[in-house]
């Protein structure tokens, strides 16, 4: 197909049934920023009653926000960008469902939160970020957009698969948002729906449909992503050659291939239980309020556990893994030096790939595995903290006498560090079957992992689309609004989630409708729900400024130049944003490696040195 | 043009008849081996070992592995670590408890 | 704008795209049944009453059952040879051939031991055993007639690419075979597990 040709395309082919991996990158993107706010507005709801529990919420005011938010962007893009203006759907969506929970018996009565219904955020909570937020940002936006980019490639090997990706995807997201409609409403018995409890409970058949498509959708982008790495690599770009953010994505994308389908068996499994009687996860002689059930028996509730876990073990890898990519990207950029350690980062990345096959059942330890089996889980998992580590003392050497610039992007670089270590090292009490009897299903957990993933990925997310804005857009964000985000973000972040590992620590069990109320021991800890509310407020109230950002910096005619970090990858070595057809006005060439930043060359120093420029100054 | 080869490819069709042949005679032993059973483990592990046999020449000559490149191999190498780890560790953990009445 | 190694291989690694892909595809599936054959083995060591499998299912079927399979990967095989010796209609004759090999597979199935056992009263709910038989050789069955439908495809309409295409049509019969006897080897596997031990 010749451009000319390409541009004559229909609105749909060109915009919604695209094959370019950048429209499919940015539906990806947002959609998944879409889910990510949902999820966030769902665990708003919560804490809401977790700090004030029994009162009622203040669901009018959310409504009245997310509106007011609708209507400020479509105010701000105006006639000139009524795509823009579009995105204030989202808003609008979001709060018509913050009004919808509070009709009907079931949910909200009268603003008060039902336990049902906290479940079943809870649980929504959980998969919407996980799998409708994060990954879908992490591997379909930021993936799908910047790694053809940066290995030279002209798109995606298998560009029709990588539309279809998204759209199984995006159907999966729509039923998950629709099961909250459904007579019983969403799924609650957790993201990690153990049976037996979620092969009788409602809401869950929908959920389990949903899964089976949300998966399909990462087999099929995995496959892609692999194959691209592999065969598309432009000459020159040896492996040795590559951006670590293309490594990260091709581990991410074997994890996703292989560790899914045990999930997808389970749900199937499970699907089964529910709507054609079988018993596979139900023990013989179950019964419920009193009463035996009508199932054959002699399944194993545990057998489910082992399915799910040998999957989301994997899965939180995934989680990381693209977002330090993403950092090692900005770190480098901004110190302007080479990344201190490459041959370690890449083999650490490769073990902690294929450990994490093997540690999967820590998350069972008082599930009474017996020792041997516990101490295997427990070796491998102390095991596989070691790669991290590792990522993190070498971005910390390559910060060491580097000439930090400190841009947005890097602020959230450099938080990502110390919020990443403390993530990572409350995990280790965790790790540990003996202090786990004590902080297992605790809400030591939920700090644990939330570290990671908000101040963790989310952030390194926060870093990635700041850095990666003016390829997109042809136009950096606002540096002042990024740098008031960023404060607001960390230190609500750090509010939320930091209180958490202290209730934990006092015997706090999470997944509790009263968030401790009715337990003695965590009397002394009750308060600490108050302040962790107001951490997510802060987290919320601070995003505004991010939303905002991204509407006016979209509005605004000015460009930036198109390479405004003096980058060296090869994305920066094409238009801002990239050509629709094939990405590179000529093929580019890969001379160096990817972090030739202030090296020398015929004994003078060059800033920085592009992938794709010969080792000449004269140039 | 580097997928057509010489007509000399009758050699291959004559080696893959003779596989396929082999792989019926191989299902004929595998039902009449089933029939003396000896105790439980000699017969999952007389199945098994014809069944890999099978398996092996289905992918070694009928899927072209025993001439794939090192890349595919690579692959396929972990990827039967993974099922190993995959069949073995769940069945490490319930294999304690074989023999107790899963019920109330 | 074209994809590079769409039909040729990359030098360094010797694959194309498809080849690479379907392989790829293939270790997902290996972990697919690897779950199923693993959940087997857990149900099934942890049952204290779990049926004598030959008891409740006809070996005699399963066993031409798996001879259909190993003929049709045969056929399969053969169909891509003749394809690569530039014989179409011999391609045609041993493609149709893998079709109504597998044709007759699901048909014995459904009509000699799905119907039946239904008819008996044995569907999922009755115990562990039938939900793990009707389900590991279900979504078996459900991926041979996904085969079955893209030879179809490959054996009608999709074999005008050998006109315009042949090289890339080649590669597509090979990957489609791969596939294909990827399903057979699943089965080499459940029917022993399923039916003899």
């Amino acid at each position: 197909m010749t451009n000319a040709e390409y541009s004559r395309q229909s609105f749909w082919r060109q915009y919604i049934f695209s094959v370019d991996h950048k429209v499919i990158g940015l539906q990806y993107g947002l959609t998944a920023l879409s889910f990510l706010l949902l999820g966030f507005m769902l665990m708003v709801l919560m804490r809401w009653q977790l700090a004030f529990p029994g009162e009622v919420i203040p669901w009018l005011t959310f409504v009245v926000i997310f509106i007011l938010l609708g209507l400020a962007i479509v105010f701000l893009a105006g006639k000139k960008r009524p795509y823009l203006a579009l995105n204030s759907l989202i808003f609008f969506g979001i709060a018509a469902l913050i009004w919808y929970f509070t009709t009907g018996e079931e949910r909200l009565p009268g603003g008060i939160m039902l336990p049902e219904f906290y479940n079943q955020l809870g649980t929504m909570h959980g998969t919407i970020m996980v799998f409708l937020g994060v990954v879908p940002l992490a591997v379909g936006a930021f993936g799908n957009y910047i790694l053809p980019l940066q290995i030279g490639a002209p798109d995606m090997a298998f560009p029709r698969m990588n539309m279809v990706s998204y759209w199984v995807y995006f159907i999966g997201g729509v039923l998950m948002i629709i099961s909250f409609f459904l007579p019983g409403g969403a799924a609650q018995s957790g993201w990690t729906s153990y049976s037996p409890l979620a092969d009788i409970n409602t809401g869950q058949t929908m959920w389990l449909v949903a899964m089976l498509f949300v998966i399909i959708s990462s087999l099929l982008g995995a496959i892609n992503f692999i194959v691209t790495t592999v065969q598309l690599r432009v000459e020159g770009m040896t492996w040795f050659r590559l951006p670590f953010f293309v490594w990260t994505q091709l581990i991410t994308a074997f994890l996703l291939l292989l560790a899914f389908p045990s999930l997808q068996i389970g749900a199937i499994m499970q699907l089964l239980d529910r709507v054609a009687g079988s018993s596979f996860f139900i023990p013989a002689g179950i019964i419920q309020g009193g009463k035996v059930l009508e199932y054959s028996g002699g399944g194993n509730p545990l057998l489910w556990q082992h399915l799910f876990w040998f999957l989301a073990h994997p899965e939180v890898y995934v989680l990381i893994l693209p977002a330090i990519g993403i950092i090692t990207e900005v770190v480098t950029n901004n110190t302007r030096k080479p990344l201190w350690g490459y041959p370690a980062m890449v083999y650490s990345l490769f073990f902690i790939g294929f450990m994490s096959f093997l540690v999967y059942a820590h998350h069972m330890f008082i599930t009474g595995m017996g020792t041997a089996v516990t101490t295997w889980f427990q070796t491998t998992t102390l095991i596989i903290s070691i790669p991290s580590i590792i990522f993190l003392a070498v971005i910390v050497f390559t910060l060491w006498g580097g000439s930090i610039r400190f841009t947005t992007p890097m602020l959230f670089a450099l938080a990502w560090v110390p919020m990443f270590g403390i993530g990572g090292l409350t995990g280790l009490p965790l790790g540990l079957a003996p202090p786990d009897i004590h902080l297992h299903d605790t809400y030591y957990v939920i700090g644990h992992f939330h570290y990671i993933v908000a101040p963790g990925s989310i952030i390194a997310f926060f870093a990635g689309i700041y850095y990666w804005f003016p390829k997109i857009c042809g136009k950096k964000l606002n540096d002042n609004l990024g740098k008031v985000h960023f404060w607001g973000t960390i230190i609500g972040m750090n509010l939320t989630f930091a209180p958490m590992l202290v209730q934990g620590m006092a015997g706090v069990s999470r997944r509790l409708y009263d968030g401790g109320l009715g337990y003695d021991h965590a009397q002394p800890v009750l308060f600490l729900n108050e302040w962790m509310t107001w951490g997510a407020w802060i987290i919320g109230i601070f995003q505004i400024f991010f939303i905002l950002n991204i509407v006016l910096t979209l509005r605004k005619k000015s460009r930036s130049e198109e390479n405004p970090w003096d980058a060296t990858t090869l994305e920066w070595a094409t238009t801002s944003p990239p050509i629709a057809h094939g990405n590179f006005i000529t093929e580019p060439f890969v001379y160096h490696g990817p972090y030739e930043y202030n090296v020398s060359v015929n004994g003078q120093n060059v800033p920085y040195l592009p992938q794709h420029k010969k080792m000449d100054i004269e140039d | 043009m580097n997928n057509l080869e010489k007509p000399s490819s009758t050699n291959h069709n004559n080696r893959y008849i003779i596989i396929g042949v082999s792989l019926l005679i191989l299902t004929i032993l595998t039902v009449w081996t089933s029939y003396f059973t000896a105790t439980v483990g000699v017969s999952i592990a007389i199945a098994l070992a014809i069944a890999t046999l099978k398996g092996s020449l289905v992918a070694s000559f009928f899927m072209h592995l025993i001439t794939e490149k090192k890349l595919i191999l690579v692959i396929l190498f972990f990827t039967v670590i993974f099922l190993f780890a995959l069949i073995f560790l769940p069945f490490s953990d319930t294999m304690n408890n074989v023999g107790i009445p899963n019920d109330y | 704008m074209e994809i590079p190694f769409t039909v040729s291989e990359r030098p360094d690694t010797g694959l194309t795209n498809p080849k690479f892909g379907i392989w790829l595809f293939l270790a997902s599936e290996v972990m697919l049944f690897g779950s199923l054959f693993s959940s087997y083995i857990i149900l099934r060591t942890g049952s204290l009453d779990w049926p004598v499998q030959s008891d409740e299912l006809n070996i005699t079927i399963g066993a031409i059952n798996t001879a259909i399979l190993i003929a049709s990967s045969l056929t399969m095989v053969l169909s891509w040879t003749a394809l690569k010796e530039k014989q179409f209609k011999r391609f045609k004759l041993f493609i149709g051939l893998t079709i109504l090999f597998a044709v007759l597979f699901l048909v014995l199935k459904i009509w000699l031991e799905y119907i039946p056992k239904i008819h008996h009263g044995h569907i999922l709910s009755t115990n562990t055993f039938f939900a793990m038989y009707y389900l590991m050789t279900g979504l078996h069955a459900l991926h041979i007639l996904g085969g079955v439908v893209v030879m179809i495809f490959f054996w009608g309409p999709g074999s005008k690419m050998w006109q315009t295409n042949p090289d890339q049509f080649v590669n597509r019969i090979e990957v489609v075979g791969l596939y294909w006897h990827f399903v057979d080897l699943v089965w080499i596997f459940l029917f022993p597990t399923l039916y003899l031990l």
